[in-house]
Formats: structure tokens, C-alpha cells, sequence
């Protein structure tokens, strides 16, 4: 997964209004969820209501960028993106969302990749877009 | 029954919208009927809507309904929607059914339509990480499965083989010789932990029904099947947003719906047959459906319950993972459910009078449940 000469750049995402704070947050090395005002309900991905009460009154905050890996599979067919095989992985933040990502710093093996291991953020810069990444905690110093 | 509208509105602004992607005028619009009526998502438990998904749109205001209309025939859709939902409010398939439709048309922001842009949620927060459809991302939470109830890779590997029994018993299955746990688990690794041979075929086909009045039915040369009952839901376009990766929101919906419906037990099921995209399907829809307790479906097959012979037979055709599976699988399901119930079926259930076929869309995303009977109810 580490850059190859002549990979293709990953699929970036295309922001929009809604999603546009998170995305500035990556550029920054911030990882940013929302929590409604109303009832306290942290979500993700990104929108202006509360999909637990439907409240307009929410907010943005920034995460811990702390999460735990809750599940994942190694591809094993090509794509231009990567170097096979690759973990996909669903990541569960300390906030309570989860997100997909990839893990990084890591064997792509189910004997490194072992499920509720402890991960960190990292953001991969792909010129105007950062793609947050996870990386294990506490196991690369 | 009549059935009323008690909430109206539009988005809070009209014309030129440049801050408010596609999505979010539906959701605008969405919130403002919802202050119109007093309500909230959680007191809807219907959703139509065109140009996008209603998947989409169900996940994103935070709804998880008992029936979706996804209708989309052009401007009047919305028509056809409220035409439905007064049918199904009628029918008593939904009670309170939210109606919405957003159109960046102008400004074109988030204009993805059904399959979503590269402004789509999907595009933004699951396209940049090397998925490649269903083989990675339906798949993905069977190691947490695993992890969480100790199902083994051997466990998941012998839902293929009794498949593999059942579709040798098919003419008409494409994969008709029989395989061993040992025949899955030296497959082609596709996406650990899945190999080949738990994955579905790729191949072409069709299908149809018709349907009519139970009245009617009398007059026509086969033997009819009756619609006892059924359910549907959504939950997510996206599965790393499931609420629990170990169990289907809108399995367990639609099931429940269609057994209510249906008025029977778990008891009454003679025949079963549940989408098999991939192998752990199956045991998502036992568990969902309540025909295992949580955790016990892969000792369930494993015990030969669902081969033939078995107590429950399930995808008796040979399903997706032998059978066929064109892409859109679901029609082949109901078929062999036909079939099953006329008592044609090449691997026929002697005496099975109530056949419960549960499908699946997308990756999790939605469920359809049909519960059929070959006697007039």
C-alpha cells in the first residue's frame, strides 16, 4: 500500500456543502464528527440534522482520532489503486461512529490485522484531499 | 379507509441553491413538513421518494421503515408515490409515510442520482479505500461475526456444500457436483475470509410473474400460489454505517412484517429460501428472521437442518452459490418459491404448503420478504 510508481491515485471523494467541513478537517490533521445539540447523539458521515431526533441544532466537533479495528477483509483481486492483497476495514471510533478506511503501517495479514486492536488516525495527503487512514496505536513507538 | 396529508412544505429557500447538495434538499424539505405535522424520523414508517434512492434517504434523516417506494417514472412520480402510500396506509403496510423529492437542478450540487456521484456519501466516505463491490463490502463484517459468536471458517464453508446438495438435485444448476468443506476452503482466496466457492456465480437469465385476484385465480391452468404476506425496509447505502455488522435492520424489519402479515409462526414455514449473494446470507437471514437464536444459525446448517431431509430447507434450488445469480438474484428466489409451492420443483419439499422467501438489495441496503401458500387463506 505504500506509494508505487506508476499506481493510480486512490478514488478521491468529491465534497460537498454538507460534507465540506470534514473534509477541510482532514487538510488539517483533524478528524471531525458532529454532535446534535438537542440530544447529544455523536454521528457520521457528515449532514445538517440529527438522524437520531431530527434536529437542525448540531454541532461540529473534532474526534479523538482514537478508534478500535472492528472488522475487515483483504481483497485479494487487483485494483489500480493498490498493491494486493489490501485490508478494507471498518473502523469503531472512541466516539461511537464508524468508518471505513484502510490500515496502514501494518501487515495486510489476518495474523497483524486482529479484530478491537487499538487505531489511531493519519491522513494521507492527495493534494487538495487528505484521506484519513488508521494505523495500530502504540505499536510503531 | 381514507388517508389524509398532515404534512406539507418546501425547502426553506427556492431558486438558486449553490450551499444545499441534492440530498440535503430532500432532507430540507423533509424537516420542514416534519415541523409542519409536529413530527419526527422515528414517527415515519414509510418512505418514497425519486431521483434519489430511498435508501438514501431513509439513512440519512435517520428513518427505518416498513415499506419504500422507489418509483421513479419521471416528474409525476411523486403522484404515483402518494397513490401508493394511500394503498399501503389502506392496506395497513405503514402508518405514517414521508413523501420527498430535492433536485439540484440549477446549481447541480450532489447530483448523483440513484447510483450516487462522486459527491455521494458512498463516493465520499467508502469509494477511496480500494472497495470493489460486493465481494469486499458485503462481505465485510463476517470477521466481527466470527470474532463475536465463534462461528468457524469451516461452519461458513459448509453453507456452500449443502447448497451444492440441493442444486445437485437441479437439472437447471449451474454447478451441480458435490463439493467438501476441504473442495471450499482450497478455493481461490477472493476476500479473506472469503473463498471462491462461497461467493456467488456470475450469469445470465430472467424471470416473471403475474399476479391477480385470488378470485381470478380459479380461472388459470396452474395450480395458484397465494401471497400470504410480507415486508420491506431499508437501512443504509452503506455498510460500514450498519448499526450492527453481525445483523441485517432491514432483514429483521421485513421479516417480522411479513410473518405478521402472513399471520404464522416459525413452526409454519415449510420452505425457505433467503438471497445467498455470499454464503453467510443465510445465516444473517435465520437469525434475523428468529428461526435461530443469535449465534446459532451455523451450527443450525452445520447439523444438516436446511439440507435435504432437514427440517427447514433452504435455497432449494442451489441458490446463488450454485443454482445462478444474474446480479439481481431476487426474481430467482421467488421462483423457486413458485415452484416449491405447485409442487414442481425439481427438488420438490414433499407436502410444503408455506414457503418464505426473503430477499435482499444491495450490500444490506434493503429487504423484500415474501410469505407464500399453496391454499387459499
Amino acid at each position: 500500500m505504500a506509494d508505487t510508481p506508476g499506481r493510480r491515485p486512490r478514488p478521491l471523494p468529491q465534497p460537498t456543502p454538507e460534507t465540506r467541513h470534514f473534509w477541510d478537517g482532514t487538510k488539517v490533521g483533524e478528524l471531525r464528527l458532529q454532535r446534535c445539540n438537542d440530544c447529544e447523539h455523536v454521528y457520521f458521515p457528515p449532514r445538517p440534522l440529527c438522524p437520531a431526533c431530527s434536529s437542525r441544532d448540531v454541532e461540529v466537533f473534532n474526534a479523538s482520532g482514537s478508534g478500535k479495528l472492528l472488522s475487515y477483509v483483504i481483497n485479494h483481486r487487483p485494483h489500480p489503486s493498490f498493491d494486493g492483497p489490501y485490508a478494507i476495514a471498518i473502523v469503531e471510533l472512541d466516539e461511537g461512529p464508524t468508518m471505513l478506511s484502510n490500515i496502514v503501517d501494518c501487515e495486510q495479514t489476518p495474523q497483524a490485522l486482529v479484530l478491537d486492536m487499538p487505531l489511531e488516525v493519519t491522513f494521507e495527503d492527495n493534494g487538495d484531499i487528505a484521506i484519513p487512514l488508521f494505523r495500530p496505536r502504540e505499536s510503531q513507538s | 379507509m381514507t388517508v389524509a396529508i398532515v404534512g406539507a412544505a418546501e425547502t426553506t429557500e427556492l431558486g438558486k441553491i449553490p450551499g444545499l447538495s441534492q440530498i440535503q434538499l430532500h432532507a430540507d424539505a423533509a424537516l420542514n413538513a416534519f415541523a409542519d405535522a409536529g413530527l419526527k424520523a422515528s414517527d415515519i414508517d414509510g418512505v418514497a421518494t425519486a431521483g434519489e434512492s430511498p435508501v438514501n434517504i431513509a439513512h440519512y434523516l435517520g428513518i427505518a421503515p416498513r415499506w419504500v417506494d422507489g418509483s421513479s417514472v419521471g416528474g409525476c412520480s411523486f403522484m404515483l408515490h402518494v397513490r401508493h402510500a394511500a394503498a399501503a396506509i389502506e392496506a395497513g403496510y405503514a402508518d405514517t409515510i414521508l413523501v420527498t423529492h430535492g433536485e439540484s437542478g440549477r446549481s447541480g450540487v450532489g447530483r448523483g442520482g440513484r447510483g450516487g456521484g462522486a459527491g455521494s456519501l458512498l463516493a465520499q466516505f467508502e469509494g477511496p479505500y480500494g472497495s470493489m463491490g460486493p465481494t469486499t463490502m458485503f462481505t465485510i463484517g463476517v470477521l466481527r461475526y466470527m470474532k463475536h459468536y465463534g462461528m468457524t471458517h469451516e461452519q461458513l464453508a459448509m453453507v456452500a456444500v449443502v447448497q451444492r446438495e440441493w442444486a445437485g438435485m437441479n437439472p437447471r444448476a449451474s454447478y451441480r457436483d458435490p463439493i467438501t468443506v476441504d473442495d471450499v476452503l482450497n478455493s481461490r482466496m477472493i476476500a479473506y475470509p472469503f473463498h471462491l466457492l462461497e461467493c456467488c456465480l456470475v450469469t445470465d437469465g430472467g424471470g416473471a410473474l403475474i399476479l391477480t385476484s385470488a378470485e381470478r385465480a380459479a380461472d388459470f391452468p396452474n395450480k395458484p400460489v397465494y401471497i400470504l404476506g410480507s415486508g420491506e425496509s431499508v437501512e443504509t447505502p452503506m455498510v460500514s454505517q450498519m448499526k450492527d455488522l453481525t445483523s441485517s435492520q432491514a432483514f429483521r424489519i421485513a421479516g417480522a412484517e411479513a410473518m405478521r402479515s402472513a399471520g404464522i409462526g416459525h413452526g409454519d414455514v415449510d420452505h425457505m429460501m433467503v438471497y445467498d449473494a455470499f454464503a453467510h446470507l443465510p445465516i444473517w437471514g435465520l437469525e434475523d428472521l428468529g428461526f435461530c437464536e443469535r449465534g446459532e444459525a451455523p451450527a443450525f446448517i452445520e447439523d444438516g437442518n436446511t439440507r435435504p431431509g432437514g427440517v427447514l430447507p433452504l435455497n432449494t434450488n442451489g441458490g446463488g452459490l450454485s443454482y445462478m445469480h444474474s446480479g439481481m438474484y431476487g426474481m430467482y428466489a421467488l421462483q423457486e418459491s413458485v415452484r416449491q409451492m405447485r409442487g414442481t420443483a425439481p427438488a420438490q419439499v414433499p407436502g410444503a404448503a408455506v414457503s418464505l422467501c426473503l430477499g435482499v438489495g444491495g450490500m444490506f441496503a434493503a429487504s423484500g420478504c415474501i410469505v407464500m401458500g399453496n391454499e387459499l387463506p
